[in-house]
């Protein structure tokens, strides 16, 4: 069972134009994440994306980053994004407060399909802020519950202190038929919860294989492993999906930072099939 | 409990999944059936390693003591996995701790009764050995994995 990606072609008619956003709230997830609701100017009108697509957003006078979207593609009006501190653009982003404007072009690349998770159940392995482009996935799975089977999310992350979306967690576990397993890669006395890396979590769970369709975004590494556990347990590499990723910079397969083997991350990723890819997973120096 | 009843769960633990008949009567007769509350160690670091645990329900912490950071926990053990080998290895101490975080229900292999029945009958010691392996094999392959705090680095920065 292989179904292809939706490829999305580049919105609006200069691709490379970024349109005026408003930053109308800016919420610290972790010491290093924060998540950014922006509003989007009158001439982006019509603007809609699909779960596992990215942005680029444009802090003026610093540069641009690449940042998939985390709100429910439901709500297109305003947006939000899930955002990891670490560079000269995500660390200006985090200094900027409510009323800023930025850039944003976009929505840019594949998007998770839902079609194949029909009638089965999905199993979602998220690592660290791999769980960002992953909450769109929710937001539309849970719109159309009925037409899927069991929902299990089992979720990796560095402590306690680094989880993403607690509250938001804690709801969808409290759902019907909906599993969340969440350990930490290492923690004090005081976490009663899981501790050890998140492929562990498999364990605690009975998969349906056959009737199984996984999505699986997080570091390369964390991706690699989780794949291999997916095959021991049955569920084949037609059945899989991951998002990828590289640094993007033009976002439209031009310019060729992004290149992974024969792809542009941007362009045909980054969600994959896994058959698409498997072969390049963890290649030095792709 | 009735060694029938003690056959039983231990069918049930997929550590001894598939154990011909034989193998599981030799095994029976050093197993117990034990219940540890929330916050109770079944475990401590540095003392004689006696058991082996086959987790039933529950979660047990695996703690290792720091001088600078108190203890920290490095790993859980779940329904279905397994606790413990060094009983297996001389000197026959526990390198960590092991607190229950929940209440555990869990079934206890005499480590001493083991290694008797390993040493008496090679078949047998061989068919523990193989499945502990595989056991250890996996927790080496999480621990590597751990070891390289994937979220912690600037890998995944920008989804």
């Amino acid at each position: 069972m292989i179904h292809d990606v939706d490829v999305l072609p580049a919105r609006g008619v200069e691709p490379l134009v970024p349109h005026l956003a408003t930053i109308r709230r800016v919420v610290w997830e972790t010491d290093d994440t924060y998540t950014i609701a922006l509003d989007l100017d009158p001439s982006a009108a019509g603007y809609t994306f699909k779960p596992g697509q990215f942005n680029m957003l444009y802090v003026f006078g610093v540069g641009e980053a690449a940042i998939s979207i985390s709100s429910d593609p439901a709500t297109s009006a305003v947006l939000t994004h899930t955002i990891h501190r670490v560079g000269s653009v995500t660390s200006s982003l985090a200094g900027h407060k409510r009323g800023d404007v930025i850039g944003l072009r976009g929505p840019y690349g594949s998007s998770w399909p839902l079609t194949p998770a029909q009638g089965r159940d999905v199993c979602v392995v998220a690592g660290g802020i791999g769980l960002a482009p992953l909450r769109p996935l929710f937001y539309s799975l849970f719109r159309e519950r009925k037409r899927y089977g069991r929902i299990i999310l089992l979720y990796g992350a560095r402590s306690p202190l680094d989880l993403l979306y607690r509250v938001e967690l804690e709801e969808w576990a409290n759902r019907q038929h909906v599993e969340v397993i969440v350990t930490v890669d290492r923690s004090d006395t005081s976490w009663k919860g899981y501790v050890g890396v998140v492929t562990n979590l498999f364990s605690y769970i009975k998969l349906d294989a056959p009737s199984t369709v996984a999505y699986v975004c997080g570091p390369e590494t964390m991706m690699k492993y989780t794949v291999a556990e997916l095959e021991r347990r049955g569920v084949g590499q037609g059945q899989v999906y991951i998002s990828m990723e590289r640094n993007m910079k033009c976002a439209v397969g031009s310019c060729g930072h992004c290149q992974y083997g024969p792809y542009f991350i941007c362009k045909d990723g980054p969600v994959f099939p896994l058959p698409q890819v498997a072969h390049l997973l963890e290649r030095k120096e792709l | 409990m009735q060694t029938e009843d003690l056959t039983t769960l231990l069918r049930q633990h997929p550590f001894l999944a598939d154990l011909s008949t034989e193998h599981m009567d030799i095994l029976v007769g050093c197993a117990s059936n034990v219940k540890f509350n929330d916050n109770q160690y079944l475990i401590r670091e540095g003392e004689i390693a006696d058991k082996l645990y086959l987790i039933r329900t529950g979660r047990v912490a695996l703690e290792i003591d720091s001088s600078e950071r108190g203890s920290i926990r490095i790993q859980t053990i779940g329904p279905g996995q397994v606790l413990g080998w060094s009983w297996l290895i001389s000197p026959y101490r526990w390198h960590f701790s092991g607190c229950a975080v929940t209440d555990v229900l869990a079934l206890a292999l005499d480590g001493k009764c083991l290694r008797t029945k390993c040493d008496n009958d090679h078949d047998f010691g061989y068919e523990m050995l193989q499945r502990l392996t595989q056991v250890m094999e996996r927790r080496l392959e999480a621990t590597r994995m751990q070891l390289m705090d994937l979220y912690g680095s600037a890998e995944g920065a920008g989804r």
